[in-house]
């Protein structure tokens, strides 16, 4: 089940790939871009401050699934004793954080022109903030301990105890009285977006998702490599 | 057009702001990843380059290291 997850063989893909994916990331962001700043009507009651949801909102959502992602990755390589598993979770959550962060301080930048704050502790802003910190612990624990087998522990704890708070920051919005406002998309029901707002901000989110792609694959090959390194020693 | 584009309706420094920090974001962070993939690999090249003959051959039995040296050399 797990060959294909094999360093050997991944390696051959991740290296050859980076090139394809920063050229897909380029020209994908070139469109976003262009939509987002240039060709996107502005809000009738944001005006062009609206702009910022298009990199706000992917920032967000990306950082949800890459955590996401860690905590079902840690889980099956816990589970399975597959450390590959863990090595592709170490390389997805750099690029997680960031987001994060960006999420957080483009919210903030957001804030200023519509709610007149840069920063409230609001259930949606506040369990983003605990979010960021979940991953910088998730991060940590990787540099500071040197056991394999306990920070597989650790750091799949972190994520367990992390993803609590994905519908937390979901339903946020839902369940308190808050300044951000509801989802404008939703899987099961009618979007309360026009779809000339939509469709930059679904090009946006994969220039991001093919963002976080390049910076695993770097991190990925990074790790590999540094295995590899390890097993010239033992020559 | 352009100072549409710029200002904004008075919103320009806002959206600005916010996608300048996303850019020097990815900036940063690609910059850090880049540093640190080429370091491991100049790492690994070296460590390569101290082997002797017979462990260099059996080193090159695993299709990896001579991918990692291949990449190594293209840069």
């Amino acid at each position: 089940m797990f060959k294909f997850f094999e360093p050997n063989k991944i390696f051959l893909i991740t290296s050859r790939a980076f090139k394809y994916v920063l050229f897909l990331f380029i020209v994908v962001l070139s469109v976003g871009l262009t939509e987002a700043l240039i060709l996107s009507p502005e809000d009738y009651k944001q005006s062009h401050a609206v702009r910022i949801m298009y990199v706000h909102v992917p920032a967000a959502w990306i950082s949800l699934g890459i955590f996401s992602l860690l905590t079902f990755l840690s889980l099956i390589g816990f589970i399975f004793k597959n450390k590959n598993l863990f090595l592709i979770s170490k390389s997805l959550a750099p690029s997680g954080f960031v987001f994060n962060v960006i999420a957080l301080v483009t919210g903030a930048i957001w804030g200023k022109p519509t709610w007149g704050t840069w920063w409230a502790w609001d259930a949606r802003i506040t369990s983003m903030l605990i979010l960021a910190l979940f991953y910088a612990m998730y991060l940590v624990a990787w540099r500071i301990y040197e056991d394999q087998e306990k920070v597989f522990k650790i750091t799949s704890l972190i994520t367990i105890l992390g993803i609590i708070n994905v519908p937390i920051i979901k339903f946020s919005v839902d369940w308190w009285n808050t300044l951000h406002q509801p989802a404008s998309i939703n899987i099961l029901s009618k979007n309360t977006i026009h779809v000339s707002m939509l469709f930059p901000l679904l090009i946006m989110t994969a220039a991001f998702t093919l963002f976080s792609l390049l910076i695993f694959l770097m991190k990925y090959n990074t790790e590999l490599i540094k295995l590899k390194s390890r097993g010239l020693d033992r020559l | 057009m352009i100072n549409q584009v710029i200002f904004m309706n008075g919103y320009g420094l806002y959206v600005l702001l916010a996608f300048g920090f996303t850019f020097l974001s990815f900036t940063g962070l690609y910059v850090f990843t880049k540093i640190q993939y080429n370091k491991e690999k100049n790492k690994f090249t070296s460590k390569f380059g101290a082997l002797n003959p017979e462990q260099a051959n059996l080193a090159k039995l695993q299709r990896i290291n001579k991918e990692i040296l291949s990449n190594a050399s293209g840069n």
